[in-house]
């Protein structure tokens, strides 16, 4: 069991990896806390151009309106992508009314196994409202690193895994990226954070 | 809720009397499985075991996967790595905790998908200090796919 102590100095230290990163302009907008790390501002994380399971092309444009929850994963995964996403499944029922103002989006970082059919099924075990992205390798590989995501296929035994980041990305209503979110965030954090976004 | 267990032994019979004998008793409870979408081909197991003698746990197997192995989840600044390992470590009388945020038995070459309710036997393999393998037939229930961690263990398999 971590101490608060040992989780409050890994996220400074987490926080001062990712703080040449995060550039906060002055603005006239009041700052407001987060409980995730706040890279509003950023040069990154500005756009995906991914598939959804239907085909269709989707970019960050399609969500204006709602904030957009976004994490990287794959379905072989038994461990983090499904808290992950049992997690933003609780986000949005903590969120109530305003669940329906919030879009989870799951990126798929193994598009070799993760076909549409497949993708469509997983995130709809969830909450038939999260959509699953794919794109080729190519498209794959320019989503994650324009998100900073690293992943890699290490092989195991005849197969393979994925190493990933673990991070959830939240936009604001506007489509720009606010925060990064850890694994170890309680529903209740995000969805907190989730609610000061939709007041803006 | 426990899960019914039987302990088999495997290897030469103990000649010793029974009060010496270092019989590897085993006991899992809260063995589980989450729950797959009809096109997955893989998922994992968790379950708590205890070793009373002390051991190692170095396989497993399923007839519902065409491959199992024991895996371990490292996450590192943000990272997460899986591997295989060979064995994971049951100190003597120590309960240990295969949960979502660490060990699991990951079964894959999924033959069927793993519907919520399903009970699905797995075979665990434990290896004694002794050497002695034992062979523990668990059932395990399968756990709707969306299913948080701590929905399914005990509050002292909770990190936080």
């Amino acid at each position: 069991m971590t101490t608060v102590q040992q989780r409050s100095r890994r996220a400074l230290i987490r926080a001062a990896a990712l703080a040449p990163l995060a550039v906060a302009p002055l603005s006239a907008c009041s700052r407001r806390s987060f409980h995730g790390l706040d890279v509003t501002g950023v040069d990154w994380g500005r756009d995906f151009h991914l598939r959804d399971p239907s085909g269709r092309e989707r970019t960050l444009a399609d969500f204006r309106g709602k904030v957009v929850l976004l994490f990287f994963g794959f379905t072989q995964c038994p461990d983090i992508c499904p808290t992950a996403l049992a997690r933003a499944a609780e986000v949005l029922r903590l969120l109530d009314d305003d669940g329906s103002r919030l879009q989870v989006i799951f990126v798929t970082i193994d598009p070799e196994r993760d076909t549409p059919a497949l993708l469509r099924a997983y995130t709809q075990a969830f909450h038939p409202s999260f959509l699953g992205l794919y794109g080729t390798p190519q498209e794959t590989a320019a989503a994650a690193s324009e998100f900073k995501v690293v992943y890699m296929k290490v092989p195991s035994g005849g197969t393979y895994t994925m190493d990933h980041t673990t991070l959830s990305y939240v936009f604001d209503l506007s489509g720009r990226l606010r925060l990064a979110v850890e694994h170890a965030a309680s529903a209740h954090e995000v969805a907190d954070d989730v609610g000061t976004l939709l007041q803006a | 809720m426990k899960t019914r267990i039987r302990s088999i032994l495997v290897g030469l019979a103990l000649a010793a009397a029974p009060a010496l004998s270092a019989l590897a008793q085993t006991t899992v409870q809260n063995a589980w499985i989450r729950g797959t979408v009809p096109q997955q081909t893989a998922t994992g197991m968790f379950c708590r075991i205890t070793s009373t003698a002390g051991g190692k746990l170095v396989s497993a197997s399923s007839p519902v996967a065409g491959m199992v192995e024991i895996h371990e989840m490292k996450m590192v600044d943000n990272m997460m790595r899986m591997r295989p390992i060979a064995g994971i470590d049951l100190p003597a009388g120590k309960a240990v905790d295969l949960d979502p945020s660490g060990y699991h038995v990951m079964l894959m070459e999924l033959k069927q998908q793993l519907k919520p309710g399903d009970m699905v036997p797995v075979t665990l393999v434990v290896e004694g200090k002794d050497g002695k393998r034992e062979s523990l037939e668990v059932k395990a229930q399968v756990k709707p796919l969306a299913t948080t961690g701590h929905d399914a263990m005990s509050h002292d398999a909770m990190k936080r």
